[in-house]
């Protein structure tokens, strides 16, 4: 085990690596933030100090290995729109994207599971096909189109729900009802797949031919041995949870790391966006670590 | 006097034949048929739309500003209505068709092809090769792929072949672990042992012997998967970093009628629309490619399709 984990991580410290590299030195190509941040008649002495300040004057080659120096004592650098860590702007910004992605994921999974499972139990019936013909079009709908019309519907028609930002509770159905259609139309086509190999196996029918009622048999039968691609499966789509976040979060408003990241991009302040890189391939390494867990759990045969 | 004998088989009948049992395949599936005739029309508005209608779609008609749809005062050209300049809908979201899809097309054909190689490759040898591919779609993978291309389109300039290149890196992996999965299997069955002690080299046995093999699988994860890079694209346009103005894809029109979207939700609507129901036909056609391109499963739909209804 311990290998394994010392190997994955090496695996993912090299690809986060060309990550920073990559987006350094893109990212110096857009442009000065000088031009951005201070007022444009402002004198080349204020530029230069300006410069000074934010070690912009240095070659990049000498910025980079300064950034480096910097990460390995875990000082990401100050965001120069905020003037506070970078760090400190990304993980404030991450709990909500945490809270938002945790949440969404845990329904979704235990749903797709639920209506999978019913639906794979009895295949080509009128639950199956609903269940399928509902999964299909979740998946096939643009997000973003979603969320505006649910706006347009919700919020304006029926006045049920605020239309962006944060406060109460009521504030938090949308996003989720939003980031929830996609995942949810996808695992719930691998739950169906996978429980109907599952439940046309030797030891499920011999476990219906003894008189085990349907219930159990689908839920504790069938579905710890059909759980295997579907953890894969919700893995991925936690991971993507991330991409559905920038497009939900810049249209509700929602203060987490999507949007920060986009804010962050078009303001220039490269220190919060390669700590934002940093801290998401961070946490998705984490998570992948966890789902392997979870394979060794679901099937002991799976050993590292 | 007449040729009773039958038929000798070439490969131009043999083609015929195939042909004809898809069809008849494609026929035993009513979803996929609706769906495939869905896409045709689609396609035949990507070839032909911008051709005939660009002077319609970008003529400007103040008096037409945000027009409802279903209203007959204006022609049949506006019967979805018209935009904030008074630009009529319909005609728009056909010649909008040609940028969605080319930029599907060239991110999917380009990914594939790269990403089927390089899986062909790691999956075949046994060499260093073998080891270094995968990692790099490791490398891709480890980060979520909207977010990548936001960021690399922020810095370079959105443009066409910007939104394509970066769309086809983050897909790259998909095809890339689907190859090497199936070559790792295919290539120590019987059939490539034989062509192997046959003197095939290897360029042959790989293109010859395991591509035909791998390459139904391919083909339905491409289809899935153009559904997928159409729906990014539409998000990055979405957003402000696809495409820009005057250029046109649906993603752009439903993020113009954003704006709009409390007095006339036909703006954002009708291409929201488009964008659903191509990605459905894709997904219902993936479905039935599946099956269909399954020798052990292809059954199914020759019966008749009266048992799967």
């Amino acid at each position: 085990m311990q290998k394994f984990l010392t190997k994955r991580a090496i695996a993912s410290g090299i690809s986060l690596m060309i990550l920073v590299v990559l987006v350094f030195f893109l990212s110096r190509l857009t442009g000065d933030p000088t031009d951005l941040y201070l007022p444009i008649d402002a004198s080349l002495e204020a530029r230069e100090n300006f410069r000074e300040i934010h070690g912009l004057n240095d070659p990049l080659i000498v910025q980079f290995g300064r950034y480096l120096g910097d990460l390995v004592t875990l000082d990401f650098g100050d965001s120069i729109r905020k003037s506070r860590p970078a760090l400190e702007v990304v993980l404030e910004a991450f709990k909500w994207t945490l809270a938002l992605a945790l949440i969404t994921i845990a329904l979704v999974s235990f749903a797709a599971i639920v209506l999978g499972s019913l639906a794979a139990f009895n295949v080509g019936g009128v639950f199956d096909r609903i269940a399928t013909f509902f999964s299909l079009i979740g998946a096939s709908a643009p997000d973003f189109w979603i969320a505006i019309v649910a706006i347009v519907l919700f919020s304006v028609n029926l006045g049920w729900l605020p239309t962006s930002g944060t406060g109460t509770v009521w504030h938090w159905v949308l996003p989720i009802a939003v980031l929830f259609i996609r995942p949810f139309g996808l695992i719930l086509q691998v739950v169906r797949g996978s429980m109907i190999t599952a439940l046309s196996s030797a030891y499920v029918k011999t476990a219906r031919a003894k008189g085990v009622k349907p219930r159990p048999v689908i839920f504790v039968h069938g579905l710890r041995n059909g759980m295997l691609p579907v953890v894969t499966v919700i893995g991925d789509q936690a991971a993507g949870m991330l991409n559905g976040a920038v497009v939900v979060e810049s249209i509700f408003g929602f203060p987490g790391v999507g949007k920060l990241m986009i804010d962050s991009i078009l303001q220039r302040d490269f220190t919060v966006v390669l700590a934002a890189i940093m801290v998401t391939a961070f946490a998705i390494f984490l998570m992948n670590i966890l789902i392997d867990i979870a394979y060794a759990v679901l099937d002991p045969r799976i050993r590292y | 006097m007449t040729d009773t004998s039958p038929l000798p088989v070439t490969p131009a009948t043999a083609e015929k034949g195939r042909l004809r049992r898809f069809a008849g395949m494609l026929l035993a599936d009513k979803p996929a048929l609706v769906a495939a005739i869905f896409l045709l029309v689609v396609l035949l508005c990507a070839v032909f739309g911008p051709m005939l209608l660009d002077a319609v779609a970008t003529k400007q008609n103040l008096r037409a500003r945000n027009a409802p749809p279903f209203d007959p005062s204006l022609g049949w050209m506006a019967f979805l209505g018209a935009d904030a300049l008074g630009r009529p809908l319909l005609p728009r979201i056909i010649v909008a068709a040609q940028n969605t899809m080319m930029i599907a097309a060239g991110a999917v054909l380009a990914s594939m092809a790269i990403g089927s190689c390089l899986g062909l490759i790691a999956g075949y040898s046994r060499g260093r090769w073998a080891q270094i591919i995968p990692r790099l779609a490791d490398v891709i993978m480890s980060f979520p792929s909207l977010l990548l291309a936001v960021i690399v389109l922020y810095m370079l300039e959105p443009s066409a072949a910007n939104i394509i290149l970066v769309l086809a890196i983050t897909r790259i992996p998909v095809y890339l672990r689907t190859a090497r999965a199936e070559v790792l299997e295919i290539r120590e069955r019987m059939f490539v042992q034989a062509a192997r002690v046959m003197g095939a080299s290897d360029a042959r046995i790989v293109f010859r012997h395991i591509l035909p093999v791998v390459l139904p699988t391919l083909l339905t994860i491409a289809t899935l998967d153009f559904a997928f890079v159409m729906l990014a694209e539409s998000s990055l346009s979405f957003l402000g970093i696809g495409i820009q103005a005057p250029e046109v894809t649906w993603g752009l029109m439903v993020s113009q009628g954003r704006p709009y979207l409390t007095s006339a939700w036909w703006l954002s609507f009708w291409p929201g629309l488009a964008i659903i129901l191509t990605t459905l036909s894709l997904n219902l056609l993936s479905n039935w490619m599946r099956v269909a391109l399954d020798p052990q499963q292809s059954w199914r739909l020759e019966i008749g399709g009266k048992k799967n209804g």
